[in-house]
């Protein structure tokens, strides 16, 4: 029996009033790759990664997360790690740190029961590992954009999960946490067979440090191994992007087709 | 044991305040005030009905403002309408029925002033019980439940993709607000019982930086007003109802004051 791919998705649509945001997307990632997606701003990363998580249900299509749809996925405690784009919709609730990255224990403590000192030991070593242990009692409200970037990041992680989905991880983070974090995604992959899906606007980032890069703008394009060169970039971005070099690494392009 | 009408009342209000100050903590923290507005004022509708039809009106009530409860979240998450549209209309037309189950039943008689602004004092041991009841099994709930209502409040879409049965407690939390405002009618009445789950949680949330000490300020304003505007409005002869909710709105005024000052 060969192993589920890690997410597959089929044709999928997703339409906003009357709008196609996602068309006809066929992606197939196999467990424990490290995938990176880039495009322009609106190209629907965001919401490709919703789609995945389940939160989106598309329009037409079919989604598979190993091998089963992601609202069922999400009960049969196979646990996702997930950092979305947009960190709080209240930003003085009240709770700390700690709390906050407790919360991604939740779904494996289960409906109505208290998290253990297990699971206070794993949020505070998460903490650490992100060098903001000192922050673990400050009151979520009470944080700079990196260090509430970090608690997130933290939570996304103690979930532990089998697929990590991560929406502009690097976004507020200072130059040496940024190549820190996708450092510290290469090893957690590498010790936990973890599949790990990162969007970012840093090309040169995604290109040095993922194994995979697919690029995205509201239409999928596969095409063969050639490396990122200027003209599928310019094409993904419809602008003249930095040119990178960044050896053989496999890729696929989706973008649009005018 | 029998108690006098002023242990019931005092017995009977700190009982619901304490229900109530523990559920405006996550009124506030989910934003949920219009919601609870709804919710106690379609159950005039509940009420009427249960006159109408000769039943006790806490049946009904229970679950005709559940149901409405339910039919605005479904309404919503469908998407055909924006809730606070859907809430505006359910809750006038659950109003509307009310008045016209009360012209159905002829029975102008009934205390409907006392539904509508509570009459604390006039209640009986079978309502006692019934506030206790319903309070013991609301707070029951919350307190098992506590962890993932303060997820789904935190962060709704993490708390799906989490495995948390989000719909379901939505749903539940709905119904626990229902029952909650019901028995408070007792104290506050229809009008008014929508303060009870507004006013103490977002004087809390003026006071108290984290969840815990929010949830002490926000049970402590609910009784201390109960308490003091029970014993004022006797000393007064105010009504006991409106006298409670404006205390709490004082607290509040006070508490955001301080907050501004700090
Ligand atoms: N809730 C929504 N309703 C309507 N349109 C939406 C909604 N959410 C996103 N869109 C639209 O869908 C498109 C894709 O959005 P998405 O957030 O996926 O982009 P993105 O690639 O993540 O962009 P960015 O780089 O800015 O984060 C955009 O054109 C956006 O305007
Ligand atoms: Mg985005």
């Amino acid at each position: 029996m060969t192993a589920a791919p890690a997410v597959e998705l089929r044709g999928v649509w997703v339409i906003y009033h009357q709008r196609p945001v996602l068309e006809d997307i066929d992606l197939v990632i196999p467990p424990g790759r490290y995938v990176g997606i880039i495009g322009p701003n609106g190209a629907g990363k965001s919401t490709l990664l919703k789609v995945v998580l389940g939160l989106i249900p598309p329009a037409r299509g079919v989604v598979r997360v190993f091998g089963e749809p992601p609202a069922r996925l999400r009960r049969s405690g196979q646990l996702l790690g997930y950092l979305p784009q947009k960190l709080m919709s209240q930003p003085q609730f009240p709770v700390t740190v700690l709390e906050v990255v407790l919360m991604g224990r939740y779904g494996r403590i289960g409906l109505g029961r208290w998290p253990g000192p297990g699971d206070r030991e794993a949020a505070l070593a998460k903490l650490r590992r992100l060098r903001i242990e000192h922050l673990a009692d400050r009151p979520i409200g009470a944080l700079s954009g990196g260090e509430l970037q970090r608690v997130f990041i933290a939570r996304a992680l103690v979930v532990e999960p089998r697929l990590l989905v991560m929406d502009e991880p690097t976004i507020s983070l200072d130059a040496c946490a940024q190549d820190d974090l996708f450092e510290m995604l290469h090893d957690l992959k590498e010790e936990l067979d973890l599949t790990v899906l990162v969007v970012s606007h840093d090309i040169g980032a995604v290109a040095r440090h993922v194994e995979e890069v697919v690029c995205l703008n509201r239409r999928l394009y596969v095409h063969e191994p050639p490396p990122i060169g200027r003209l599928a970039l310019e094409r993904t971005f419809g602008c003249s992007v930095e040119y990178l070099f960044h050896g053989e690494i496999p890729h696929r392009v989706v973008r649009r087709d005018e | 044991m029998a108690l006098g009408f002023w242990q019931r009342a005092l017995a009977a209000g700190v009982v619901l305040a304490v229900l109530c100050g523990c559920l405006s903590v996550f009124v506030i923290l989910r934003r949920l005030a219009f919601i609870g507005v709804g919710i106690s004022h379609s159950a005039f509708g509940g009420v009427a009905l249960g006159f109408l039809l000769g039943i006790d009106p806490l049946w009904t009530g229970i679950v005709f403002s559940a149901g409405v409860a339910l039919a605005i979240e479904w309404a919503q998450q469908r998407g055909h309408i924006e809730e606070d549209a859907a809430i505006g209309i359910f809750f006038a037309a659950a109003m509307a029925l009310g008045v016209l189950f009360l012209h159905l039943s002829g029975t102008y008689n009934v205390d409907v002033f006392g539904f509508l602004f509570g009459n604390i004092l006039a209640i009986g041991e079978r309502q006692v019980v019934q506030i206790v009841v319903v309070a013991v099994g609301v707070l029951a709930v919350v307190g098992i439940f506590f962890k993932e209502y303060v997820f789904i409040s935190f962060d709704e879409e993490m708390a799906w993709v989490s495995g948390l049965p989000v719909n379901f407690l939505r749903a539940l939390f709905l119904v626990l607000l229902s029952l909650a405002v019901i028995v408070a009618i007792y104290l506050v009445g229809i009008i008014l019982v929508s303060a009870l789950l507004v006013i103490p949680g977002a004087t809390a949330r003026n006071l108290a930086g984290h969840l815990r000490p929010m949830l002490l300020v926000s049970l402590g304003s609910a009784v201390g007003a109960t308490l003091v505007g029970l014993f004022a409005s006797a000393w007064l002869d105010w009504p006991s109802g409106a006298t409670i909710v404006v205390l709490l709105s004082l607290l509040f005024f006070l508490s955001t004051l301080w907050s501004r000052a700090k």
